[in-house]
C-alpha cells in the first residue's frame, strides 16, 4: 500500500512534503504542543497512507498522529491553517493567551514578576541567619501584607522546607504485607517450591496506601494582590514535592496553571503561569470559577478522594447563590474542603463577606493563610484529616469533623472580640473533636 | 463538520458498503473494507456505526500502522460501541477488559493456577519420600522450579488472549476505561501496546503472530500518562451533529415515527447546549427514542401525522432517560422543557 506515498513524490511532492512534515511538528512544539520525534515520525508514515494532495486527508492524518489532549485542537487548528495555507476551517478558533501579544496583562503576580526581574540583579540578603532566632520567628508571625520584597524572598526561602503531608487513602491494590488480610498466593507457590514443596510460611498481601489527590483553587483577583504573590510560591513548593496536585487560579475567569507549576525553577514557573492569565481587572467571580470547575475539570482532577483547597477571601461580585449550588456540588464530590483565608488572621474579621457566608456552610475546615505560621499549620492540619469523610458520632449522627473556627494562632495576635464569633456561633452545633 | 467531496480516491476504492452476507469473507474482502478511510466508513456504517470523516480517518490510519486506537470522550458517545462494531467489520474476536483501581497482572495477563501448582507440589514430594530423601527434594526444588511454570499452570487472561500465537486471525481488544486503573496499570501496559508482547518471566517473552487491534476507551476521570498515549492514535469523540444523530436513531429504532424522530434528536441536541452536570450521549437518546415508542399513541401513529408530536408532559414523565442527575431534571422539568420543546420544533 505504500504506492500512493511513491504516487506523491513522482508529483514532486516527496521532499517539499518531508519538509512540511517535520516543519509543521516543529511549529507546534514551539507553540506548546508535545510533539517528539516519534508522533514526527508517525505522521510522515501516515502520509504514507493518505493522497497528500487533498489537504482535508492531510489535516486529518496529521491531527490523528500529532494531537493527544482535545485542548490543543484548537491550537492545532489555527496552526494547520496557518502552516498549509488556506481558509481556517470554521470560525476562526480564539487565541490562546500566550500567543496574543496585545493583551495586557494586570495581575497581582505580572506586577510582582516585573518587579522581581529588576529585584534579582541585587538580591538583597536578608538577616537571617546572624540575627538567627528573633528575626525568624518574627518572620513567621508578620502578615504577608505587611511583608517588604526582601522579606518575601526570605519567606519563600523559608517555605521550601515545608512539606504537606497530605492523609492516606486506601487504593484498591495490594502490597506484599507481613500482617496482610489476604493471602499471597504467588509467593506460597514460589517459596514452597524452594524448599521442596513444603508450605512454611504464608506470605500475605494488603490494600496499598496512597495520598490523596490536592486540587487547589487559588483566587488571584484584586483584593487578594499581597497574598497571591507569596502563596503562588508555595503552590509551586507544594506541586514540585507533592505529584498528584492540581492547581487552578482565578479572578473572572478559571486558569490551569498545573502545568507551568511543573516547571523546576520557581520563577521561570511563575513566569509562564502569568503567561496564562487572562485579564482579572475586573471582579472575582467566585461562584462562576467555581461552577466552571465543576464543569470542566471536576470529573477528571476530583476522583480518588481529592482534598480541595480554597484560597480566597471570599470577595464575590457574582450571584451567591452561583456559588451556594457550586460549593454544594464541589462538596459531594471532594474528600474535604478547606478554604484558607487570608482575612481570618486580621483583628476584627467575620466571615459576613457575602461570597464568604454562601460558602461557609460547604466548608470543612476555614483556616488563616496570613503568616508562614498559618502555612505550617496548614501543613499540620492537611495530614490529620480524616481517612473517612463521614464521621458517625455516638448519637449516631454523621458529621464531617469540621474546624470552621479559626486556629489559635490566628487569633493570638488579635484581642478576643468579635473575630470568628459570627461563624463560631452558627458552626457550633457542627464543630467537635477540635484537639 | 465532515461535508467531503468523494475525494479523487473514490473510484479506486470499494466505497460501496459491501453486501451483508452471512458466510464468512474472504481475506481479500476484509482488507477491502480497510482499503481507505470511506471503505472503512462504510463497512461501519452497513453494521450500524456512523463515523464523521475525521474518525474514519483515525481508525484507517491505527489499522494500517499497527496502532492502538486511543478514544477519549463524554460517555455515551460510542467509544465501546465502536470496538465491537470493529470485530464485526473484520470478523474477528473481540477480547473485552474493563479497568477498575487496582486492575492487576493476574487478572489482566496471565496467572499461575496456584491450587494446581500447590498439589503438583505435594504430589512431587511424596515420592522422593517413599524412595526415603528429604535432601533430595531440596536438590530437585531446581528442577521443580522448572516444572511448575509450564504452560499447563498458565491461566491465560484478556491481554494475554489477545496476542496468543494460535489465533488464526488478529482480534479486537477492547481495553474500557482506562481512566478507571491506575497508573501501575499503564505502566505495564506500554510493553503490550509498543510492542505487542508480553513477558512472562517464567515462560520468556510471548509474541503476538498477528497484531491485535487494539481500542482504548477513557471517560477522562483522570488524565492518562503521556507515554501511554503516545503509543496510540488519538481521537477525541464528540457528540454528533444532527444529521448523524437522527440516522443512528432511525437505525436503532426503526419503530418510531419519522417525524416523531426529528423532533427527539433536535431536542437533545437543543438539551445539549445547556449547562447541565451530564449531557444526554448518543446513547441516552437511542434509549429515549425507544422509550417514547413504547408510549401508548406515540407508537402508531402514522408517520406525519398530528400523532407525531412530543408533547411536554411526555417529555417530563421519560426525563429520566435522558438526565441521570437530580440537579439536571430538576432544572429542566416543566417550563423550561415545554420551552427547550418549542425551540427544538
Amino acid at each position: 500500500m505504500t504506492e500512493r506515498a511513491g504516487a506523491g513524490s513522482g508529483l514532486g511532492l516527496g521532499l517539499g512534503l518531508g519538509h512540511d512534515v517535520v516543519g509543521f511538528a516543529r511549529a507546534l512544539r514551539d507553540a506548546g504542543l508535545p510533539i517528539g520525534v516519534a508522533e514526527t515520525e508517525a505522521f510522515a508514515q501516515a502520509v504514507g497512507w493518505i493522497d497528500p494532495l487533498v489537504r482535508r486527508e492531510v489535516y486529518l492524518a496529521a491531527r490523528a498522529t500529532l494531537v493527544r489532549r482535545r485542548e490543543d485542537l484548537v491550537v492545532f487548528d489555527e496552526l494547520f491553517a496557518k502552516f498549509f495555507g488556506g481558509p481556517s476551517r470554521g470560525q476562526p478558533a480564539p487565541l490562546a493567551p500566550r500567543h496574543d501579544p496585545q493583551r495586557v496583562l494586570r495581575t497581582a503576580l505580572v506586577s510582582y514578576m516585573a518587579e522581581r526581574a529588576e529585584a534579582s540583579a541585587r538580591e538583597v540578603d536578608v538577616p537571617e541567619h546572624e540575627k538567627a532566632a528573633s528575626a525568624h520567628e518574627l518572620l513567621q508571625r508578620k502578615d504577608f501584607a505587611d511583608c517588604t520584597p526582601a522579606e518575601l524572598d526570605a519567606i519563600a526561602r523559608a517555605m521550601r522546607e515545608l512539606r504537606l503531608d497530605l492523609t492516606l487513602r486506601r487504593s484498591r491494590r495490594r502490597i506484599r504485607s507481613r500482617r496482610g488480610d489476604r493471602l499471597d498466593l504467588p509467593r506460597i507457590v514460589r517459596d514452597a517450591a524452594r524448599r521442596g514443596g513444603a508450605v512454611l510460611a504464608l506470605a500475605r498481601r494488603r490494600l496499598k496506601l496512597r495520598r490523596r489527590p490536592l486540587v487547589v483553587l487559588a483566587d488571584i483577583s484584586g483584593s487578594m494582590e499581597f497574598y497571591a504573590r507569596i502563596l503562588l510560591q508555595f503552590l509551586h513548593g507544594v506541586t514540585q514535592r507533592h505529584a498528584r496536585t492540581e492547581t487552578f487560579v482565578f479572578g473572572t475567569r478559571l486558569t490551569r496553571i498545573t502545568g507551568q507549576l511543573q516547571i523546576r525553577r520557581v520563577d521561570a514557573a511563575l513566569g509562564h503561569a502569568a503567561r496564562e492569565f487572562a485579564d482579572f481587572a475586573g471582579g472575582t467571580r467566585i461562584g462562576e470559577c467555581l461552577h466552571a470547575f465543576d464543569r470542566q475539570h471536576a470529573r477528571r482532577v476530583l476522583g480518588r478522594g481529592a482534598v480541595v483547597l480554597i484560597i480566597s477571601d471570599g470577595w464575590d461580585t457574582g450571584d451567591p447563590a452561583r456559588l451556594t449550588a457550586a460549593m454544594r456540588r464541589l462538596a459531594r464530590r471532594a474528600h474535604r474542603i478547606v478554604w484558607l483565608n487570608p482575612l481570618l488572621g486580621r483583628a476584627g474579621y467575620a466571615p459576613e463577606v457575602r461570597g464568604m457566608a454562601a460558602a461557609l456552610p460547604h466548608i470543612d475546615d476555614f483556616l488563616p493563610v496570613h503568616d508562614l505560621r498559618s502555612l505550617h499549620e496548614l501543613a499540620e492540619r492537611l495530614a490529620r484529616i480524616p481517612r473517612r469523610k463521614w464521621a458517625v458520632d455516638r448519637s449516631g449522627a454523621r458529621s464531617r469533623g469540621r474546624a470552621i473556627v479559626p486556629a489559635p494562632s490566628g487569633l493570638a495576635a488579635a484581642p478576643a472580640g468579635e473575630v470568628g464569633s459570627a461563624s463560631e456561633a452558627s458552626n457550633r452545633s457542627e464543630h467537635r473533636g477540635e484537639p | 463538520m465532515s461535508e467531503r467531496p468523494p475525494g479523487p480516491r473514490a473510484p479506486a476504492s470499494t466505497a460501496g458498503a459491501p453486501p451483508r452476507s452471512t458466510s464468512p469473507a474472504s481475506s481479500a474482502e476484509l482488507e477491502a473494507r480497510a482499503a481507505s478511510p470511506p471503505a472503512l466508513a462504510a463497512a461501519l456504517a452497513s453494521r450500524g456505526y456512523i463515523v464523521d470523516d475525521a474518525l474514519a480517518m483515525t481508525a484507517f490510519l491505527a489499522l494500517r500502522m499497527q496502532r492502538p486506537l486511543f478514544f477519549e470522550g463524554a460517555p455515551g458517545v460510542g467509544k465501546t460501541l465502536l470496538a465491537s462494531v470493529l470485530a464485526e467489520v473484520f470478523e474477528t474476536r473481540l477480547i473485552r477488559l474493563s479497568c477498575y483501581e487496582g486492575l492487576d497482572l493476574a487478572q489482566a495477563a496471565y496467572e499461575w493456577n496456584y491450587p494446581r501448582q500447590l498439589l503438583a507440589l505435594q504430589a512431587h514430594q511424596r515420592q522422593p519420600d517413599a524412595a526415603g530423601g528429604a535432601a533430595e527434594a531440596v536438590d530437585g526444588a531446581d528442577s521443580e522450579l522448572g516444572e511448575l511454570y509450564r504452560d499447563a499452570f498458565l491461566m491465560r487472561r484478556p491481554l494475554l488472549q489477545a496476542i496468543d500465537a494460535s489465533a488464526e486471525r488478529a482480534p479486537v481488544l477492547l481495553i474500557d476505561e482506562i481512566d478507571r486503573a491506575d497508573e501501575e496499570f499503564e505502566s505495564f501496559l506500554l510493553e503490550l501496546l509498543g510492542e505487542f508482547q508480553i513477558t512472562i518471566p517464567e515462560l520468556g517473552t510471548l509474541r503476538a503472530r498477528h497484531r491485535p487491534i487494539v481500542v482504548l476507551t477513557s471517560n477522562r476521570t483522570r488524565d492518562v500518562h503521556d507515554a501511554l498515549k503516545r503509543r496510540c492514535l488519538y481521537h477525541w469523540i464528540d457528540y454528533p451533529g444532527f444529521a448523524t444523530e437522527l440516522e443512528i436513531v432511525r437505525r436503532k429504532v426503526p419503530a418510531l415515527a419519522e417525524q416523531l424522530r426529528r423532533r427527539v434528536v433536535a431536542f437533545v441536541q437543543r438539551l445539549r447546549r445547556e449547562d447541565l452536570s451530564k449531557l444526554p450521549g448518543v446513547a441516552e437518546t437511542v434509549d429515549w427514542a425507544e422509550a417514547l415508542a413504547h408510549v401508548a399513541g406515540l407508537a402508531g401513529a402514522p408517520a406525519g401525522g398530528p400523532g407525531g408530536a412530543l408533547d411536554p408532559a411526555t417529555v417530563d414523565a421519560t426525563l429520566g432517560l435522558l438526565l441521570k442527575y437530580h440537579d439536571d431534571i430538576e432544572r429542566v422539568r416543566g417550563a423550561f422543557a415545554a420551552e427547550l420543546l418549542a425551540e427544538s420544533a
